[in-house]
């Protein structure tokens, strides 16, 4: 339930946006998911919707295109470029990434030199895209 | 009509929400390692809460901390309930990586730092609070920088001890927080010595018996260093915000 903190700032970040841009309304905006924060599409949404609806800044009629981000990282030791499906994790150990991504160097390792000290290139966590709308 | 040009990134909007009814922001630093900065901000922390005063405490010191530690806050976790809640331990909300990275080594890289920061900073829900203490990590960086940054109201309470080494750095400290406009509330010494002359504001004596109690909050409360450091709560009580 964390996706609505999360959600909550897309809409805040849109609205500001369309105030900043003399937006009448906002008419979509596109959210990447990034795969390694595994935000739950489904609650995410919701919340983006519901929060529009009481939000100022023209977003009642926003629509919300939401894009996956796949996950992929470098490491900084031996150059390694590999993605999530290489990385073995615990359920609790996802967890702990799915609220703090950068949790992932805690508990995962480069497969190519075993070490930690790895870059997450991109997929990493919520950002927006674009924000369209009217004047 | 016309789209955003680059990905943005929405956390940074919702973080003046999510401290919106937080009275105080105070930042404990000490730029030296080893000066006692966590036990201050935690015992601080706890002085206040049985102050009757709403009090958080976020650890901010990422590889190396301990506040949950001084606390005594094994088994606790935070809970979900649209965004995440610091557990109440003795009465202080407190959050820290610790809950999500265990007893593994938080080894992050300087950006790293700041986006775990600002993912906490956007997601932990601090309702109401008079104080939040916020125990930084040892030296000016990215997470002393993204507090003063984000947090534009932080009150700095400084950390030394009687070294030269320490006084140095401390001067520095002071001097960077003046040309940025920091309030800064004043010095705590600690690891004071009978006879000693510090010039601080505060002094607090060298306590026998701290490491003994760390992790027992009751019995941090009896300790010297707590009775000490009550000296402190009681100006930060007395002072009003802004003020």
């Amino acid at each position: 339930m964390h996706e609505w903190a999360l959600a909550e700032s897309v809409i805040r970040t849109a609205a500001d946006h369309a105030g900043r841009s003399g937006l009448r309304s906002v008419s979509e905006v596109s959210v990447l998911l990034g795969e390694l924060q595994a935000v739950d599409r489904e609650i995410f949404v919701f919340a983006l919707r519901e929060l529009a609806k009481t939000s100022p800044g023209g977003m009642r009629s926003c629509k919300f295109r939401i894009l996956k981000e796949p996950a992929s990282f470098k490491c900084r030791v031996c150059a390694e470029k590999f993605t999530l499906k290489a990385l073995k994790r615990t359920e609790a150990e996802a967890e702990n990434i799915h609220f703090i991504p950068e949790m992932a160097r805690v508990f995962l390792k480069c497969p190519g030199c075993k070490s930690p000290d790895f870059d997450i290139v991109a997929g990493r966590g919520v950002s927006i895209k674009d924000i369209r709308g009217e004047k | 009509m016309k789209p955003a040009a680059a990905a943005i990134d929405p956390r940074p909007s919702v973080i003046g929400e999510r401290l919106s009814r937080v009275k105080r922001v105070i930042a404990v630093t000490g730029w030296k390692g080893g000066i006692g900065k966590s036990v201050t901000a935690a015992v601080l922390a706890l002085i206040l809460s049985r102050r009757g005063f709403r009090t958080g405490l976020f650890d901010l010191d990422f590889a190396g901390a301990s506040a949950h530690l001084v606390l005594g806050a094994g088994g606790k976790f935070p809970k979900e309930v649209k965004g995440i809640e610091p557990p109440p331990v003795s009465g202080v909300g407190l959050m820290s990586v610790a809950f999500f990275s265990g007893d593994k080594a938080v080894a992050l890289r300087g950006a790293d730092v700041s986006d775990a920061m600002l993912e906490l900073l956007a997601v932990t829900q601090w309702g109401e609070l008079d104080f939040l203490i916020m125990d930084m990590p040892p030296g000016i960086n990215d997470a002393a920088l993204d507090v003063l940054r984000l947090l534009p109201r932080t009150e700095v309470l400084a950390v030394t001890i009687p070294s030269l080494m320490a006084h140095s750095v401390l001067e520095r400290s002071l001097s960077l927080y003046r040309s940025l406009k920091v309030p800064v509330l004043g010095v705590v010494s600690n690891m004071e010595t009978a006879g000693g002359r510090s010039s601080a504001k505060w002094r607090v004596r060298r306590d026998a018996g701290l490491e003994r109690a760390l992790g027992r909050p009751e019995r941090l409360l009896r300790t010297a260093f707590a009775a000490d450091l009550g000296k402190v709560a009681d100006a930060l009580v007395r002072r009003r915000p802004g003020a």
